[in-house]
């Protein structure tokens, strides 16, 4: 449904997000699929526990079969019986570098995904839609190589210290000065992994007393993050603003549960996009709500930064605001840098406090030189500092491709969740049998695609999920899309039930004024 | 040609099929054990459908009949 959000002039474009409801019909079959594996599972459990059928899963010993049982839960059940059988789309090793054709091993098993053993060939030049490589900086020749390639052999490949020790290179000073300036803060600290940035750093800034008010669908980083800390967490429902104002005038009335005592801090994390479902934060309203309330902001643009907004510097130039309403941003050089770790920025006074307080900084290994190297070069790329304008021509690429193959799926019948700005494409599939089918049809296809089930998602919306990047032509897309229509019709997956007309290219006249059909 | 399109639809038909149960994912003694189910399931209903159905229409028919005929006299008679 494309509407536009009125909030007072909050929002200075439209902000196209959908998420078309489950059809009926295929809700009841995915749950008879699901209650047909259930039953073949309890069956295989017994005839596994009565010796009939071989055990080839972890079990307890049998000097242990008294104690309390180890994989008894839904998630070992539903890992032997469900996860077991359509397990070869996932761990694929690859033995090229990622970026937008990639080469794979290719493996057969014999016993049902047991065990696979490796044929030895090499299936070649896969279109990849999985990798998270927005900006195509994932390459094995050009400038960043090069540069990454000169400082290995001056600085090596291995820092051996934590910052706090001897692991603070000259190198890291400048890249926390460039990523100070490329995302407009005053100061910004980086970090080894990703995933580490924010479960080290949250506990850092809130503890015991405080309140985190979290999206319901945030990334499990953030989630460990917030248990760790030891602060009180309170969910809101997933982009839901209403939700959060509910919550936060709650916590300024009520106060601590017992003692009605006013809260230390409210932090609220939310995300730049939201990787599995392609939607991205209402940010203006956010922050008009954390200024109302006087609350904090922890941005993570981990998917966001170097994919939106017209220079690449993530959700916050998308919206036209300004970053100092964002008290902690917080992303990842993982995914447009093509390299690997995450950052903090913001005020100065924080990023000094976090020096010294955060356990990254004091017990983790610093980033790799090589690793540092390619991301200052790509950003310098993308600000175009590197006095060429292919960081800029990147950055449009990846928008063009974005709203290119999203209408083009959309046209076709998908359905297809998220916001039409984002880089992620998240496809539903619903049924089990049809996520395994999926995965090995794309890839007798030359396809490799990300299809994601249970534990990362509600247990009937399964989906297929898209990465598109810079580096993907026009020639790969049209392929591409052309042989997820030929798998969505194999499959029956164009479950839509909103046909959009095609836009046709020409003037606007008084019979066209609807672009849905029911 | 129309009986190889015919054909290739009820194959396609045939996969549907696979895909919703879940079947395209058991191995095969499980396909053989859910399919023998099934038709024997499908077997003792159409076995059933054919002993009882037209009994059962049938009487119901004499039933209504005589409803019908009962409500006539009465009618006719009130008339006379």
């Amino acid at each position: 449904i494309n509407h536009i959000v009125h909030n007072g002039g909050l929002y200075k474009r439209p902000f196209n997000e959908d998420f078309e409801e489950t059809p009926m019909l295929v809700a009841v079959l995915t749950y008879v699929g699901y209650g047909v594996l259930t039953l073949f599972g309890y069956l295989r459990d017994f005839m596994r526990q009565w010796k009939i059928e071989k055990c080839q899963n972890a079990t307890e010993r049998e000097e242990q079969k008294d104690f309390v049982p180890l994989y008894q839960d839904f998630e070992n059940f539903y890992n032997r019986n469900l996860y077991m059988r359509i397990r070869d789309s996932w761990n694929r090793p690859i033995c090229s570098v990622p970026g937008a054709k990639v080469d794979m091993m290719e493996r057969i098993s014999h016993d049902y995904n047991w065990t696979f053993t490796y044929t030895g060939r090499v299936i070649k030049d896969i279109i990849n839609m999985g990798s998270y490589n927005y900006l195509g900086f994932a390459q094995k020749a050009g400038t960043c190589q090069e540069a990454a390639a000169k400082v290995l052999s001056q600085y090596g490949a291995g820092v051996c210290s934590t910052r706090q020790e001897m692991g603070n290179l000259d190198k890291h000073e400048e890249l926390e000065k460039l990523v100070a300036r490329f995302l407009g803060v005053e100061s910004a600290m980086a970090y080894g992994m990703g995933f580490a940035t924010n479960s080290m750093n949250i506990p850092a800034l809130v503890g015991k007393g405080c309140l985190i008010l979290s999206d319901e669908l945030n990334h499990a980083s953030l989630v460990l993050g917030a248990r760790l800390s030891g602060a009180t967490i309170r969910i809101f429902k997933h982009n839901n603003m209403q939700s959060l104002e509910k919550l936060l005038k709650d916590a300024i009335v009520h106060g601590q549960p017992r003692t009605r005592r006013p809260w230390k801090k409210i932090l609220i994390l939310v995300e730049g996009i939201y990787s599995m479902e392609g939607s991205i934060v209402r940010l203006p309203e956010v922050i008009a709500l954390k200024k109302k309330y006087k609350s904090y902001l922890y941005l993570d643009e981990a998917h966001s930064i170097g994919a939106l907004g017209p220079t690449g510097r993530g959700v916050v130039e998308y919206f036209g605001l300004s970053p100092e309403d964002v008290d902690v941003m917080m992303g990842t050089f993982t995914k447009s840098f093509g390299a690997a770790g995450g950052y903090i920025g913001g005020k100065k006074e924080l990023i000094d406090y976090l020096r010294t307080y955060s356990h990254s900084a004091v017990y983790a290994t610093s980033l790799s030189p090589p690793v540092v190297e390619q991301i200052i070069t790509s950003m310098k790329c993308i600000m175009g500092e590197d006095g060429t304008t292919v960081g800029k021509a990147r950055v449009q690429q990846l928008a063009e491709n974005t709203r290119y193959f999203r209408r083009r799926l959309k046209e076709m019948g998908f359905i297809i969740y998220g916001n039409e700005d984002s880089p992620v494409v998240p496809l539903m599939l619903y049924m089990p049998a049809k996520i395994g089918a999926f995965g090995r049809e794309m890839l007798k296809r030359n396809i490799g695609v990300v299809v994601v089930g249970f534990p990362a998602t509600p247990i009937i919306e399964s989906r297929a999920r898209f990465c598109l990047s810079a580096a993907h032509t026009k020639e790969m897309l049209d392929t591409a899309l052309k042989e997820i229509s030929e798998v969505g019709d194999l499959l029956q997956l164009k479950y839509s039930r909103h046909r959009l007309v095609p836009l046709l290219d020409r003037p606007f006249d008084e019979t066209t004024y609807e672009e849905t059909e029911d | 040609m129309d009986i190889k399109s015919m054909k290739n639809y009820l194959y396609w038909l045939y996969c549907q099929f696979e895909l919703i149960t879940c079947s395209y994912l058991m191995e095969p003694w499980e396909k053989l054990l859910f399919y023998t189910f099934n038709i024997m399931m499908l077997v003792m209903v159409l076995y059933t459908t054919y002993i009882f159905v037209p009994v059962h229409i049938s009487t119901a028919f004499q039933f209504f009949l005589h409803l019908f005929e009962n409500q006539h006299e009465n009618a006719v008679s009130v008339v006379k």
